[in-house]
């Protein structure tokens, strides 16, 4: 395409044992709000870092202004004229505001700083955004969020950026603060500025955005949308709907419940993100939660295993009720958790498997607190030869294994203790399409055992393949329960865009 | 030697195999060979400056002597930083447990009992004061560089007020004559080192307190979520700490012969120092005992040489700042090397999200 400042085209980049991008397209045009949507884990922020210079590409093209570059280096990304603002902003805290707006090319005159010349400058660039009142000679640490974005934004400018990505930009600010960083970033639009703008909040990117690029897995699933007329359900669609056809194990076909529920969550609320949640599981039960980002589904995961304290409500396994906020006790239990951030909730990863896997049994290998290390590594590799985790070798550390074989280590740690109650957020989060339905299948033996199982996923089409029942959460509150059967994924859709998204009829109708 | 060992390929698995080009001296047996290796150049050297005198039966006891009041020390001091922290008390706690120990009032205590209850005195003081330490840390969420380096000002400064700025002399002979003695020609100091050595080792390695400690240094939070009980352990191992500051005082009351509130002195340096070049990580999660006792060694045998060479403390001083410079240099590079082959999953997608302030836009290229 013609009058394209940035072409991005087929960026793959792989980590050991995950492939971060498969392929991303991206184009951007000088002055357009260019909105990029994903799920969290969708490859954003390794596309941006890309972008900026601070990955390398295993393959694919960047073009700039029509000719292909290689971005070596940040700085390199910086002298084309790309800046990033990131989420967690890179300003230093006890410096002046003029301080990092210059930081790395001070002003300065026979090796002498000269401040002043750097406050003109700092506030000039600053009343060009609209917000003089800023005074250079603040420290940065007294400013608030919103103004610290600012400087950012100054200092972007303060480099002649062409483009400048924004990560989720809106997550620390108020809705007036919102406001006014549109009003910016539409007058640097007009100044023939690009903008990359990253958020979770569609309705920011209706009011602000031009065009919009989805990724999902590491892949472009739809760019150049038209960012005011692209219905919500379709960009929710794109963003969660299923890319690939997994392989879903048949359900079991139980007895209606009779039995008696094993795990009972009742009127639990954590202020702010779970509100008067309760639900059942049988034993042998698959229950899946669905939700958008924020619905509170893995902090129903986490109020019930005991890593949130949950203010009212009680959860009861086996009839027993668990002591709020202790994990302890709910391991005692035999509550499980697969937590939704693999490597740094759940793994040791220097750590071989084997002690992954009897990290939350130790007890059953020691006698009088001594480990028999033996002990445990049988019992791992019978572990890991019931999973098909590869490679057989429990010595090797953790951080080698894919990330399908990564969550089979923490699913290993959960069968060897023989827990009853098994939580998962996010199973298969990094595991490539292939180990998916090796998982599913997985999950689906354990219950069949008679473990009863919460499955949370951002994937639609994985929690209604895979759970027996359904909870559709929105902003914390339950509002469907019903069979899987019983739903499809436009329904959930609907159900889920009730809670966090206003859908307007134009946004249907167009 | 680094010769990479060509492995099989790995059946399915995406992954890369580590590489293990960065060798020999990456894993944990090569670290403490490193270290063996410098021990050896070191006996060499004092060998060859001193002859014989360093060579001697008496000077090698000498040496295991004075490492083993440090030694202990280091040993509990291993603990806690695989465990993710750092005690900056140890050196105080010797010097409280020492006085507290050697109080007139416990004296005669264990004058009418049995010297036995001195040695105990000073264990409990020591391990009350680790409790602190891990109560006001673990529960109380305070930094533990912040809150040992309070315990360190309090502990010597209640030590002084003890002892009212006196130096306590031991009178109970009995207590003297047993820590003196050298059962099997080798002295009783030397002995518990080598006791509190190996039952370090056992726990860190044969036992689930040990393979806690590895897994809460590691990775608290995973270790939480797998249902450990971080902040009880995290306790533990300061009172753990703590205990062996008790021992060290006592070692310290019979090779001296008093309790003091000046005993200890930079003690906590010595032993950070000696765990660091041991190769225990300061972040936490890996290290050895082995690796720490060579680490007291190296300290104490240099400072032999320095000594039957007539130099002076300050050249020895020197010295040990660039033992100690050395040490990391080599255990960064041999984690950056662990890095590099982790570094990109340390940065999978998922984790990714936020990135981190590194890759800063506000550096240009001059």
């Amino acid at each position: 395409m013609s009058g394209a400042l940035l072409e991005m085209q087929g960026i793959v980049k792989t980590f050991p044992g995950v492939r971060a991008l498969g392929g991303v397209d991206l184009d951007v045009r000088a002055g357009e709000v260019h909105c990029l949507l994903g799920q969290n884990g969708a490859g954003k922020s390794t596309l941006i870092k890309v972008l900026a210079g601070a990955h390398q590409p295993d393959e694919g093209e960047i073009r700039w202004q029509g000719e292909t570059v290689r971005l070596t280096d940040p700085q390199a990304a910086m002298r084309l004229g790309i800046a990033t603002i990131y989420q967690e902003l890179d300003l230093v805290a006890g410096l002046s505001v003029a301080d990092n707006v210059f930081l790395g090319r001070e002003r300065s005159r026979f090796g002498l700083s000269r401040p002043a010349a750097a406050q003109r400058a700092t506030a000039d660039l600053l009343a060009r955004l609209g917000h003089p009142e800023i005074r250079p000679g603040t420290e940065v640490g007294a400013l608030s969020a919103a103004s610290q974005q600012m400087v950012s934004m100054a200092r972007a400018l303060s480099q002649d950026a062409r483009l400048i990505v924004m990560d989720e930009p809106s997550a620390v600010l108020d809705n007036e603060e919102v406001e006014r960083l549109f009003h910016v970033v539409r007058d640097l639009t007009a100044d023939g500025v690009a903008v990359v703008y990253i958020s979770h909040r569609l309705e920011e990117i209706r009011q602000v955005g031009d065009r919009i690029t989805v990724i999902k897995d590491g892949r472009t699933v739809a760019t150049g949308l038209p960012a005011r007329e692209t219905a919500t359900r379709e960009v929710i669609a794109l963003m969660t709907g299923r890319t690939i056809e997994y392989v879903f194990p048949q359900r079991t076909e139980r007895a209606a419940t009779t039995a008696a529920p094993l795990l009972e969550v009742d009127h639990v609320t954590v202020p702010g993100h779970v509100e008067d949640v309760s639900f059942t599981v049988a034993p042998g039960e698959i229950l899946g939660l669905a939700g958008l980002v924020g619905s509170g589904r893995s902090e129903v995961l986490e109020a019930v295993y005991g890593a949130r304290r949950p203010t009212t409500g009680e959860v009861r396994v086996d009839g027993k009720r668990l002591r709020p906020g202790d994990v302890a006790s709910a391991v005692a239990a035999g509550v499980g958790l697969a937590p939704e951030e693999r490597k740094s909730q759940a793994l040791l990863l220097g750590d071989p498997i084997y002690r992954n896997i009897t990290l939350s049994s130790l007890g059953r290998f020691a006698r009088g607190g001594f480990l028999s290390v033996r002990g445990e590594k049988a019992a791992a590799r019978e572990q890991t030869e019931a999973l098909d985790l590869r490679p057989v070798d429990v010595d090797r550390e953790v951080r080698t294994l894919s990330g399908g074989n990564q969550q089979k280590v923490v699913l290993a740690r959960w069968l060897l203790r023989e827990c009853r109650v098994l939580l998962l957020d996010e199973p298969t989060r990094g595991v490539d399409v292939g180990a998916r339905s090796e998982i599913y299948a997985l999950i689906r033996a354990l219950a069949d055992r008679g473990v009863a199982v919460v499955v949370v996923s951002s994937e639609i089409p994985e929690v209604l393949g895979l759970a027996d029942r359904v909870l559709v959460l929105a902003e914390g509150r339950v509002l469907a329960d019903r069979p899987a059967g019983a739903l499809d994924e436009h329904q959930v859709l609907d159900l889920v865009m009730q809670g966090t998204t206003t859908p307007t009829s134009e946004d249907d109708a167009a | 030697m680094s010769t990479p060992t060509t492995q099989a390929p790995p059946a399915a698995d995406a992954a890369p195999r580590r590489g293990t080009a960065s060798g020999f001296l990456s894993g944990p047996a090569g670290r403490n060979a490193g270290l063996v290796i410098a021990l050896v150049i070191l006996c060499v050297v004092g060998i060859a400056t001193a002859g014989d005198r360093f060579a001697s039966t008496d000077n090698l006891l000498t040496i295991l002597r004075l490492a083993a009041v440090t030694g202990v020390v280091s040993v509990g001091m291993t603990f806690v930083i695989i465990g993710g922290g750092i005690d900056l008390s140890v050196g105080a706690l010797v010097a409280l447990s020492s006085v507290w120990a050697t109080t007139l009032a416990t004296q005669a205590l264990a004058e009418d009992t049995h010297w036995i209850l001195m040695a105990g005195t000073a264990l409990l003081v020591g391990g009350v004061a680790g409790l602190v330490n891990g109560v006001v840390i673990a529960y109380g969420k305070l930094v533990a560089f912040i809150a040992t380096l309070a315990m360190l000002a309090a502990a010597r400064g209640l030590a002084e007020i003890i002892a009212n700025r006196r130096t306590q002399i031991v009178q109970d002979q009995d207590f003297l004559r047993f820590f003196s003695g050298s059962p099997l020609g080798v002295p009783t100091l030397v002995w518990i080192f080598a006791l509190v050595a190996v039952l370090g080792w056992v726990l860190l390695n044969r036992t689930t307190f040990g393979r806690r400690t590895f897994a809460v240094g590691g990775n608290a939070e995973a270790a939480r979520l797998a249902g450990i009980r971080v902040q009880r352990h995290t306790v533990a191992l300061y009172v753990l700490s703590g205990v062996t500051c008790g021992i060290a005082a006592v070692m310290l009351m019979a090779r001296t012969t008093t309790g003091s509130s000046t005993h200890g002195t930079l003690l906590e340096l010595d032993a950070i120092a000696a765990v660091v070049i041991g190769g225990t990580l300061l972040i936490g999660g890996r290290g050895t005992i082995v690796g720490t006792v060579l680490g007291v060694l190296i300290f104490t045998a240099l400072s032999n040489v320095f000594t039957l060479n007539n130099l002076s403390s300050s050249a020895q001083a020197v010295a040990k700042g660039v033992i100690i410079v050395a040490a990391v240099l080599l255990q960064q590079r041999v984690a950056a090397g662990r890095r590099q082959r982790r570094s990109p999953k340390a940065v999978p997608p998922t984790a990714a999200e936020g990135g981190p302030a590194g890759a800063s836009p506000g550096v240009p290229a001059p």
